[in-house]
C-alpha cells in the first residue's frame, strides 16, 4: 500500500509524509511487520474487490427474469477459507507477541528517567537531578528507561519516531524504555485525552551523542542527585522517626526492600515497586504489614507527585547501596 | 380474531395460542433476571476486587455494620419468598381470590418490613453517625478513605436492592389489583408467577449481599 | 412487477387499509402498539441524532484544516468531537438497524403479527427519548468535553461540564437497548410462525438475534459503570479516583467489557443486511448459510473477551496482553468467513445493481479493509505504536461507517418500497452510493496514514508537517456529508411523489414480501406455514435440490 503510492505518484508523495523518522532500536522492527500487514491487506482487499468486479460482470443480469445458476456449498471451500486466515493470524500472533515481550523488557543497564504528566505539561527528572519541562534530553545508543507517572487525569507519553507509548496514570507507576538509534529532534505527543489543552501537551525528544549529551548535563544548573533530594524530604517529613532502620522501630526499615516481594497482612505477597510505594505514603492503610500496627497518617495532600518521584528514588537508592555494600 | 374469541381475559392479539403468551411471558422474565445479574454483577465485581485491594479497611467497613439488622432482614426476605410461593400454588389449585390476596399482601408487608428495618435501624442510624459518603460523612477516627470507600459500596448495592425491592411492591399492588378483579384463574395465572421469579431474584441478590456486606472478614475468627 | 407471491394469502379484510392509513392523528403515532409504527419511530428519532452528530463531524473536519485549528477555541473543539461521539455512537449506532429495521423486519420475518412485547417495546421508545433528550440537552447547554469514552479521573474529578447529566441520559438509552434486545429474543425464540425453525431463518434475524444477545448481557454492564461514575462525579466519592485508592483503569475494564461488544451491535445487523441484499440482488441462495448464521454468534460470544485489546498501553501485564491480542486476532476469522460467503455467493448469480446492492458491494469492500486494519491493532507491537493515533480513528469508522451505516443505507433503501408503500428514484440512489463510497474513502484512507505517522487523535491544533492529509480527509469529509443529504431529500420527496411500489418489487424471497406495501396492521391474514429454506431462489437448471426438499410455497 505504502510502496504503491510512494513509486506511483512521485509528485503526490513528495507532499504527503508517508513514513515516520524510525530512530529507535525497535523501530525497524515495528515498521516491518507494520509493512507486512499492510500487504496483507492490500492483498486480500484488492481479490475481494477484484473478485466483486469479475462476478459482477460476468454474471450480471441479462433478462428481467433470470434465474441463477445452482451452485452448491462444498465443505472443503468453508474449511479452506477458515483455516487459511487462521493460520495467518497465528503467525502474526506469534510475531508480534515475540516483538512486543522483546520492547517491552527494558535492559538490566537502562538508565533511568522520571516522567509526570500534568495538565498540561510533561514534566521529566534524570536521575542525576536535571529537571526539565516538555523536553527531553537523552544521549544516543544508551538504553533510557522512563518511570512514567501522572499527578492528575491519566496522560500517555508517546515519542512517534520510537514506536514507544505508554500511559500515565495517576497514583501508578508504568515504565517504558527505548534505546535511540539515531541523533535529532522528535515529537513527543500526549496521546490520551486529558482535557482542554490535551493538544498543547506536546514537546521535543533530543538525541544527543553522548559527549553532547554529558556537555549538556554538565552546563546545566548543578544539583544534588535525585535520591539525594529525596533523602532531604525523608527527613523533612520526618518518615525517619518511624522508619529508623533498626529493629523493633514502630515501622519497617526500608533498606532493601525495592524490587523485593513483602507479604501483606492480608497474605497476599506484593512486590515492592514505585506503584507500592506511593501507596504507601498517600494511601498507606492500602498497604498494610503484618506485625505493624496500622499508624502511618497518610501524607495525600502534602507530597505531591515530584516530591514523590525523589522519594522513590530515595528508597530506590537504599537498595542499591546495600546491593554495593555486600 | 374470532377464532380467538373463547380465549380468557388477558390475551393479547400478537400471539396465536394461550400456551405461547404464557411461554414468551416467562422466557422474557428469565431474559430480564439474566440482564439484572449483569446489572448486580459489574458491581460485585468491583466490590470483590476493591476488596482485595482495601482488605484491611474492607474489614473495618463491615465492622459498621449491625449483624442482627441484616440477619433480621434475611430472614424477612426468605419468607417473603415462600408467601409469594404460596400466593402462586393458591391460584394455580384455583382456590379462592380471597386467599390469594392474603398471601401477596402477606407478601407485601414482608416487604415493606424490610425497607422499614433498612431505613429506620441502619441507614438512619448511618446517618447520625456520619457513615453516609456525600450526604453525611464524618471523617476521622475509624472512617478512613477505605471505610468511605466500603459505604459507597454498601449504599450503592444496598440502595439499588432497595429500589428493587420497592419496585417489587409496585408490581404487588398491581397483582392485587389483577386478583381483586378477577383475572386469575387457575388456567390463566401467568403474571403471579413470572413477578414470582422477580421477587425470588430480588431476594437471592441479598442472599448474596448480606454475607458479601456482613459477614465475610473477621468478624467471626476461624470462620 | 411480480403478484405471483403476494396473491398467495387471502387479501386483507379491507383492501387499501395498511399500517400507515389504519389511523390517523399524532396520538395514534405516540400511543401505537404496531412494530412497524415503533420502527418508523425509531427512524424519527435516530436520524435526527445522526443529524445532531454530523453537524458535529463537519464542524470537526472544518476545524483541522489548518494546523493551528480554523474554527474553534480547543475547549469548544473538545465538545465538538465529544458530541460527534456521544451522538453517533450511543443514539445513532447502536439503535440504528436493530431498533428501525429490526423492529419492522423482524415479526414480518419470521411470520408474526407482531413482536412478543409491543407495550414494552413502545416504552423502549419512550426510554430512548428521555435518554437523547437528556444528551441533547447536556450538550446545547454547555456540552461535554470528556470524549465519547469518558475516562476517569478526568471525567469523574476534572471536567467542568454536564458530564453527569448527558451520562444520565446514555444510562437510561441503555435500558431502550435491553428492552429491545429483551423483547427480539423472546419473539425470535417464541414467535416464529408454524414450519420457521432456527435454520429457515432468514440472516437478517440470526443478525438480530446475536445483536439482542449483546444487548441484554452487555448493556447492563455499561449502565451500571456510568451510574457509579455518575455518582462519584456527584458524591465525590472516589470508586474510580486514586487519590483514595480508586482504580482509574478498572472504569476502563468495565467500560470496554460493553464498549467493545457495542461495536459489534454496530456491526453484526449490518452484516445481516448485507446476506439479505446480497441474495436478493444475486437471485441466489446465500454461499453457505449455517457458516454465516453460526459466525455470526461466534462474533457475538468472542466479543465479550476481547476488551483488554483497547488497554494494551495502560500497563496491563504482558501475559494479559498477549492473551487478549490472541482472542481479537479471533474474531477476525469469522468476520473473514463472512466476507469469503457474500463474494462467493455472487458467484454464478443473477447480479444487478439497483441502488442497495451498491451499497452492499461497498460494505463487503469497506467493512473488508475496516476489519483488516484491526490486524494492526490486535498485533501488540504495531499496536503499542497506532493506540490513540488517528489510525484508530481511521479503523473504527471503516466498521462503522463505512460497514455499518453503508449496511443500514442500503437495508434503508432495500426495504423502503416496503416501509411506505413507495418507490425512490434508483439513478438518484445509484449518484449518491458513489458518491458517499467515494467521499468516504477519501475522509478516512488519509487518517491511516496520519495515525502512521504519529498524529493523536482528538487534537485541536496539531503539527504542520499533518496538515496535507488533514485537508485531503476535511475535503473527503464535505463529499462525505453531500452524499448523506441526496438519500435524505429524495427518500422524503419519494414518500409523496415516488411511484406507487408493488408487494415485491425486487422479487425477493422471504415472507416480508409476499404481504402488500405497506403492511396491513396485521401483517398476515393468515399466519404463514414456511415450507422452504430462505433464499430458496429458482435455479435454472432446474434439477433436484438435494438439500433443499420444499420447493412449493405453503
Amino acid at each position: 500500500m505504502m510502496g504503491l503510492i510512494q513509486s506511483g505518484v512521485g509528485s503526490l508523495a513528495a507532499m504527503i509524509p508517508i513514513q515516520p523518522a524510525a530512530a529507535s532500536s525497535i523501530a525497524r522492527g515495528v515498521d516491518r511487520l507494520y509493512l507486512v500487514l499492510s500487504g496483507i491487506t492490500a492483498f486480500f482487499t484488492v481479490l475481494i474487490f477484484s473478485i466483486i468486479f469479475v462476478f459482477m460482470i460476468k454474471y450480471r443480469r441479462r433478462s428481467d427474469g433470470e434465474k441463477s445458476a445452482e451452485t452448491h456449498t462444498p465443505l472443503a471451500v468453508e474449511l479452506t477459507w477458515t483455516i487459511i486466515p487462521s493460520l495467518i493470524c497465528a503467525v502474526l500472533f506469534v510475531w508480534s507477541a515475540a516483538l512486543y515481550v522483546q520492547n517491552a523488557r527494558p535492559p538490566a543497564s537502562s538508565t533511568e528517567i522520571f516522567v509526570i504528566g500534568k495538565q498540561w505539561m510533561w514534566h521529566l527528572q534524570h536521575s542525576e537531578g536535571p529537571r526539565e519541562i516538555n523536553e527531553l534530553h537523552v544521549p544516543v545508543g544508551v538504553p533510557i528507561k522512563l518511570t512514567i507517572t501522572s499527578q492528575d487525569v491519566i496522560h500517555d507519553f508517546y515519542i512517534p519516531a520510537f514506536r514507544v507509548k505508554k500511559d500515565a496514570l495517576p497514583g501508578r507507576y508504568t515504565s517504558l524504555w527505548f534505546q535511540a538509534t539515531e541523533t535529532g529532534t522528535f515529537h513527543l505527543f500526549c496521546a490520551q485525552y486529558c482535557g482542554t489543552n490535551h493538544a498543547e501537551m506536546i514537546g521535543w525528544v533530543y538525541v544527543m551523542s553522548p559527549t553532547d549529551y554529558a556537555a549538556w548535563l554538565a552546563g546545566g544548573e548543578k544539583t544534588e542527585s535525585l535520591a539525594q533530594q529525596g533523602e532531604r524530604l525523608f527527613t523533612q517529613f520526618g518518615c525517619d522517626s518511624c522508619h529508623t532502620g533498626e529493629a523493633g522501630a514502630q515501622a519497617p526499615s526500608l533498606a532493601g526492600v525495592y524490587g523485593k516481594p513483602e507479604k501483606m497482612a492480608n497474605g497476599e505477597t506484593r512486590i515492592v515497586d514505585e506503584s507500592l510505594i506511593s501507596q504507601a505514603i498517600w494511601v498507606p492503610t492500602s498497604v498494610h504489614l503484618p506485625n505493624y500496627k496500622s499508624i502511618m497518617p497518610t501524607y495525600q495532600g502534602q507530597v505531591d507527585s515530584e516530591q514523590m518521584v525523589r522519594l522513590i528514588a530515595y528508597v530506590k537508592s537504599l537498595s542499591s547501596q546495600e546491593r554495593n555494600g555486600k | 380474531m374470532a377464532a380467538h374469541s373463547a380465549h380468557p381475559p388477558g390475551f393479547a392479539h400478537q400471539f396465536e395460542t394461550v400456551a405461547q403468551q404464557r411461554e414468551a411471558g416467562t422466557l422474557g422474565m428469565w431474559v430480564f433476571l439474566v440482564t439484572e445479574i449483569l446489572f448486580f454483577g459489574g458491581m460485585f465485581t468491583s466490590y470483590i476486587i476493591y476488596r482485595s485491594l482495601h482488605l484491611h479497611s474492607f474489614i473495618q467497613g463491615s465492622h459498621e455494620l449491625i449483624v442482627k439488622f441484616g440477619a433480621t432482614n434475611t430472614a424477612v426476605l426468605i419468607f417473603s419468598s415462600l408467601t409469594m410461593a404460596l400466593a402462586i400454588r393458591t391460584a394455580q389449585v384455583g382456590k379462592s381470590k380471597g386467599q390469594i390476596i392474603f398471601w401477596l399482601i402477606l407478601t407485601m408487608i414482608l416487604g415493606a418490613a424490610f425497607i422499614a428495618i433498612k431505613l429506620r435501624y441502619e441507614w438512619y442510624r448511618d446517618y447520625v453517625e456520619g457513615l453516609i459518603p456525600g450526604v453525611s460523612w464524618l471523617d476521622g477516627g475509624t472512617h478512613t478513605p477505605g471505610v468511605k470507600m466500603f459505604m459507597c459500596f454498601y449504599f450503592f448495592m444496598t440502595g439499588l436492592h432497595a429500589l428493587h425491592m420497592v419496585v417489587g411492591l409496585g408490581i404487588l399492588t398491581v397483582l392485587v389489583i389483577m386478583t381483586a378483579r378477577n383475572k386469575f384463574s387457575s388456567q390463566y395465572y401467568a403474571p403471579l408467577e413470572i413477578s414470582g421469579l422477580y421477587w425470588h431474584f430480588v431476594d437471592i441478590v441479598w442472599i448474596f449481599l448480606f454475607p458479601l456486606l456482613y459477614l465475610i472478614g473477621g468478624r467471626y475468627p476461624g470462620s | 412487477m411480480s403478484t405471483a407471491t403476494a396473491d398467495l394469502h387471502d387479501a386483507p379484510a379491507e383492501p387499501g387499509v395498511n399500517y400507515l392509513n389504519a389511523s390517523y392523528g399524532i396520538r395514534s403515532w405516540l400511543l401505537t402498539l404496531d412494530h412497524k409504527r415503533i420502527g418508523l419511530l425509531y427512524l424519527a428519532a435516530i436520524t435526527f441524532m445522526f443529524l445532531v452528530g454530523g453537524v458535529a463531524a463537519v464542524m470537526v473536519r472544518m476545524h483541522l484544516i489548518e494546523p493551528q485549528g480554523a474554527l474553534f477555541e480547543p475547549e469548544t473543539y473538545n465538545k465538538m468531537f465529544t458530541t460527534h461521539g456521544i451522538m453517533m455512537v450511543f443514539f445513532f449506532l447502536i439503535p440504528s438497524i436493530p431498533a428501525t429495521l429490526g423492529n419492522f423486519l423482524i415479526p414480518l420475518m419470521i411470520g408474526a403479527r407482531d413482536v412478543a412485547f409491543p407495550k414494552l417495546n413502545l416504552m423502549s421508545w419512550y426510554v430512548f427519548m428521555i435518554g437523547a433528550s437528556l444528551a441533547v440537552f447536556g450538550t446545547l447547554a454547555g456540552g461535554v468535553d470528556t470524549g465519547w469514552t469518558f475516562y476517569p479521573p478526568y471525567s469523574a474529578a476534572y471536567s467542568h461540564t454536564n458530564v453527569a447529566v448527558v451520562a444520565l441520559g446514555i444510562f437510561i438509552a441503555g435500558f431502550s437497548s435491553i428492552l429491545t434486545g429483551l423483547n427480539f429474543i423472546v419473539t425470535i425464540h417464541k414467535m416464529r410462525a408454524p414450519g420457521m425453525t432456527w435454520f429457515r431463518l432468514p440472516l437478517f434475524i440470526w443478525g438480530m438475534y446475536a445483536t439482542s444477545l449483546i444487548f441484554v448481557l452487555g448493556t447492563p454492564v455499561i449502565a451500571i459503570t456510568i451510574f457509579l461514575l455518575g455518582l462519584e462525579r456527584i458524591l465525590h466519592v472516589g470508586i474510580f479516583d486514586p487519590a483514595v485508592g480508586g482504580d482509574p483503569l478498572l472504569f476502563q475494564h468495565l467500560f470496554w467489557f460493553y464498549s467493545h461488544p457495542a461495536v459489534y451491535i454496530m456491526i453484526l445487523p449490518g452484516m445481516g443486511v448485507i446476506s439479505e441484499l446480497v441474495t436478493a440482488f444475486a437471485r441466489k441462495k446465500i454461499f453457505g448459510y449455517s457458516f454465516v448464521a453460526f459466525s455470526s454468534l461466534s462474533i457475538a460470544v468472542i466479543s465479550f473477551v476481547v476488551w483488554g485489546h483497547h488497554m494494551f498501553v495502560t500497563g496491563q501485564s504482558i501475559y494479559a496482553g498477549l492473551v487478549f491480542s490472541v482472542l481479537s486476532y479471533l474474531v477476525a476469522i469469522p468476520s473473514a468467513v463472512k466476507v469469503f460467503n457474500w463474494t462467493a455467493t455472487l458467484y454464478r448469480g443473477s447480479v444487478s445493481y439497483e441502488a442497495p446492492m451498491l451499497y452492499a458491494l461497498g460494505f463487503i469492500g469497506l467493512f473488508t479493509i475496516g476489519g483488516l486494519t484491526g490486524l494492526f491493532l490486535a498485533s501488540l507491537a504495531t499496536d503499542v505504536h497506532l493506540n490513540g493515533t488517528y489510525f484508530i480513528v481511521a479503523h473504527f469508522h471503516y466498521v462503522m461507517v463505512g460497514g455499518a451505516v453503508m449496511a443500514y443505507l442500503g437495508g434503508i433503501h432495500y426495504w423502503w418500497p416496503k416501509i411506505t408503500g413507495r418507490l425512490y428514484p434508483d439513478i438518484w440512489a445509484r449518484i449518491a452510493a458513489a458518491i458517499i463510497f467515494v467521499g468516504f474513502n477519501l475522509t478516512f484512507f488519509p487518517q491511516f496514514m496520519l495515525g502512521y505517522l504519529g498524529m493523536p487523535r482528538r487534537y485541536a491544533v496539531y503539527p504542520a508537517e499533518f496538515q496535507v492529509l488533514n485537508v485531503l480527509s476535511s475535503a473527503g469529509a464535505s463529499i462525505l456529508g453531500i452524499g448523506y443529504v441526496i438519500p435524505l431529500v429524495y427518500l422524503i420527496w419519494s414518500m409523496r411523489y415516488g411511484p406507487v411500489a408493488s408487494s415485491n418489487p425486487w422479487k425477493a424471497k422471504g415472507l416480508e414480501w409476499t404481504i402488500p406495501s405497506p403492511p396491513p396492521t396485521e401483517n398476515f391474514a393468515e399466519i404463514p406455514i414456511v415450507t422452504e429454506d430462505a433464499y430458496n431462489y429458482p435455479v435454472a437448471d432446474a434439477h433436484a435440490y438435494p438439500d433443499a426438499p420444499g420447493v412449493a410455497r405453503v
